[in-house]
């Protein structure tokens, strides 16, 4: 098979080309460039496309470095920051999937001749017992680890010619792999947040230097003003940090984000909590067969979130079995099968 | 995947060639026992030392200047840094505004320090430089009369490449510096002739230059030396300090092999250059005419009359360059897109933007660049392949 590897630079990635390699097929490595400014994370700066090219060498393989900074400014960055100055609170790791790696690269490395796309997530392909010619989306091995959430949007088309590799590895496996093959990625550090916000500048050094920033009166679910935050299109529904404690002396949580309106409001543990997630238009879609309303799910509404049992309900939206945080709009909602907990059933965006 | 030879169809000179065998040969001893340091007093250095002024003398004849006027360096990008930094440097100590004229289709080695230099590289105490980019027609040439407007006696440097790395584009320098010493009397003219060299007959090409950059891997020769023609009585500032070679101009033990390496290429390219001119000349023009009639939609983006021999610029509409240079690359085919940036990622180009052709437009945008290496077999290769990939990524 000809598979195109897409490399990060990570030690992930570099496993995952180094299993494909010695499994026979015919590999070539592709690291993308998405980002022009300066960034000290996986995937974009240009110490990572060198060690994603020199893993390349030592596995003999051909690499190639494409550069998608336009499409990644206007797909993922762009909406990004569109969506803070909306008040919601996207996932912009989830659009790069979404438009960037399972878009425009799976579909050059189709329009190049390859048969597949490879990645190095942690999560795993695998054929549908039931149906044959269709395909599962599964966590990964390593459930500490488990990027399934962050493929949730990911249909027929795309499984159909996505790898794995090393889905079925523990993270600590693939680490001694990498050190076994001598490959230089073996010790690096995983890539946190977002790739192209610095460390040293934060959220808020670069939404900052995108957008004007506005302070926010909060108040609590009685109107009453309870205090102000310096900058409303930072707030996460949700969030109890730089919130405060309210007059019992409990904490309190966002409820909800007014960004035009410049106003926060904020509550108390039950007064916070949320019986459900509405999924905004268009979004809900399915890895394979669609639920219908009434059936029941786990929903997992953070990349490393606790599933919380669930039914679906009209809307689309989903019904909690016990009171929740409120989910961020812009937050994607994955939502995996009640009996089959590790298969992905299908994913929506709170609304 | 390819049915062609496993030899590679090399159609990138633009970015370096390979190294003739009389140039390995010239330079084999000096790599083994010629080992001397041409700066010490005995013997063993005094062979390197001879090896080094041999060299000298020979790259001054084919330039066109005296020796003393050459000063060799690690390659083009140094001597365009010390071109540009150097003249600045010098400039910038007698306190007046500074304003330097670059051409807007220079490569990143002038680029980069003309911008740095306008950044206040110099840091606290020198003079702010002014930095004036010279617009270019459709085809690279520079705006003549654009020029003569940027041009007034606050002008320390004016620099414009003799020929254009990407496009091939060659500009008419005699008439640039006869501009600058009209109107801007006390400026320092360098020209980068980086691309040129391989081409051009440079006493007549750089007449009126007082800065000249060149680059051995250019023309047959090793990677990792060039030199920087500097007239008698240009001031100019070293960039590389320590122990004072080449006339306290580029300080540091001379890389003898290199010398002798440029040296020996300039001398061959000299002496085959009106040969080879009319044959890399027909075998382009037959690549030009060839992707134009076989690729629906190609054009050529220089005519040949305006561009060196080898290059042969193309647009190919409705496809991604970075994925035909895959298929190429896959077949073989070795050719470039004339823009890349540290990571290896290609970069939309400044010269086409500076050209009128941005966007969608430069989507498609490959050159291919022949030379002394290329044959008949590596044309008919390309009309091969090139067609091939098109009509695959379109599919």
């Amino acid at each position: 098979m000809r598979v195109l590897v897409a490399m990060s630079g990570g030690v992930d990635s570099s496993v995952a080309a180094a299993l494909l390699v010695e499994a026979g097929h015919e590999v070539v490595g592709a690291t993308l460039k998405l980002w022009g400014g300066a960034s000290d994370s996986g995937c974009c700066s240009v110490a990572d496309v060198e060690d994603a090219r020199r893993v390349a060498q030592q596995l003999g393989i051909d690499h190639h470095v494409f550069n998608l900074t336009e499409a990644f400014e206007a797909l993922v960055v762009a909406p990004y920051v569109a969506e803070h100055a909306r008040g919601r609170t996207p996932n912009p790791c989830i659009e790069c999937n979404r438009h960037i790696k399972f878009d425009r690269l799976a579909e050059r490395a189709r329009r190049l001749g390859f048969d597949a796309l490879a990645t190095g997530h942690h999560a795993r392909v695998a054929a549908d017992p039931t149906h044959p010619g269709r395909f599962r989306l599964r966590r990964g091995a390593d459930t500490a680890k488990d990027q399934s959430y962050v493929l949730s949007m990911l249909g027929q088309p795309e499984l159909r010619r996505l790898v794995l590799p090393v889905g079925e590895l523990t993270k600590a496996a693939v680490r001694s792999q990498a050190a076994a093959l001598g490959l230089r990625t073996a010790g690096k550090p995983d890539s946190q947040d977002v790739c192209f916000i610095r460390s040293t500048e934060g959220r808020q050094g670069f939404l900052g230097r995108r957008l004007a920033l506005h302070p926010a009166e909060v108040v609590d679910l009685a109107g009453r003003s309870v205090g102000t935050v310096p900058a409303v299109e930072l707030v996460t529904v949700g969030q109890r940090r730089g919130i405060g404690r309210g007059d019992d002396g409990r904490r309190r949580y966002v409820v909800s984000v007014d960004a035009p309106g410049r106003r926060v409001v904020v509550g108390g543990p039950e007064e916070a909590a949320c019986d459900g997630v509405s999924l905004a238009e268009g979004t809900l879609h399915w890895v394979d067969e669609a639920l219908p309303a009434g059936a029941r799910a786990l929903a997992q509404v953070s990349a490393h979130g606790r599933p919380i049992g669930c039914t679906l309900a009209e809307g689309p939206a989903g019904r909690f079995d016990e009171p929740q945080r409120p989910v961020a709009p812009g937050q994607t909602v994955a939502l995996y099968h009640a009996d089959e907990p590790d298969a992905v059933a299908g994913a929506g965006v709170a609304a | 995947m390819s049915a062609g030879s496993s030899e590679l169809c090399y159609l990138d000179h633009a970015a370096t060639t390979p190294v003739r065998a009389e140039v390995a040969e010239a330079m084999a001893p000096f790599a083994a026992s010629h080992f001397g340091n041409p700066s010490g007093g005995h013997r063993a250095a005094a062979a390197a030392r001879r090896a080094l002024e041999e060299a000298r003398d020979s790259v001054a004849e084919v330039v066109g200047c005296e020796p003393g006027e050459v000063v060799f360096t690690a390659g083009g990008t140094e001597a365009d840094n010390l071109a540009v930094l150097g003249t600045l440097a010098a400039a910038a100590e007698l306190g007046n505004p500074l304003a330097v004229v670059c051409s807007a289709v220079e490569h990143p080695a002038v680029r980069e320090p003309c911008r740095a230099a306008a950044k206040g590289w110099f840091g606290a105490g020198g003079s702010p430089v002014v930095l004036r980019e010279v617009p270019v027609g459709g085809d690279g040439v520079v705006d003549l009369e654009a020029l003569e407007a940027l041009l007034d006696p606050s002008v320390a440097l004016v620099s414009v490449m003799l020929a254009n790395n990407e496009v091939g584009t060659v500009q008419p320098l005699t008439e640039v510096a006869a501009a600058a010493h009209r109107r801007a009397p006390r400026s320092v003219v360098h020209t980068d002739a980086v691309q040129a060299a391989a081409w051009l007959d440079l006493p007549r090409a750089a007449v009126g230059c007082d800065l000249v950059s060149v680059s051995a891997h250019k023309l047959g020769g090793p990677k990792g030396v060039g030199a920087l023609v500097a007239r008698e009585g240009t001031r100019l500032r070293p960039l590389v300090l320590g122990g004072g070679q080449e006339r306290e101009r580029r300080s540091g033990t001379q890389n003898v092999a290199g010398a002798v390496g440029l040296a020996a290429s300039l001398r061959l390219a000299a002496a085959d250059r009106a040969a080879e001119w009319e044959r890399v000349t027909r075998l382009r023009d037959r690549l030009a005419a060839g992707l134009a009639a076989a690729v629906p939609g190609l054009s050529v983006t220089v005519p040949g009359e305006r561009a060196l021999p080898g290059h042969c610029h193309v647009l190919v509409p409705g496809v991604d360059r970075e994925e035909l240079l895959v298929l190429l690359d896959a077949d073989g085919v070795c050719v470039s897109a004339g823009s890349s940036c540290a990571s290896g990622a290609l970069e939309p180009s400044h010269v086409l933007a500076a050209m009128g052709i941005e966007g969608e437009a430069a989507r498609g945008a490959l050159r291919f660049s022949l030379g002394r290496a290329s044959t008949d077999a590596d044309v008919d290769r390309a009309l091969a392949a090139v067609p091939a990939a098109v009509e695959r990524l379109c599919r």
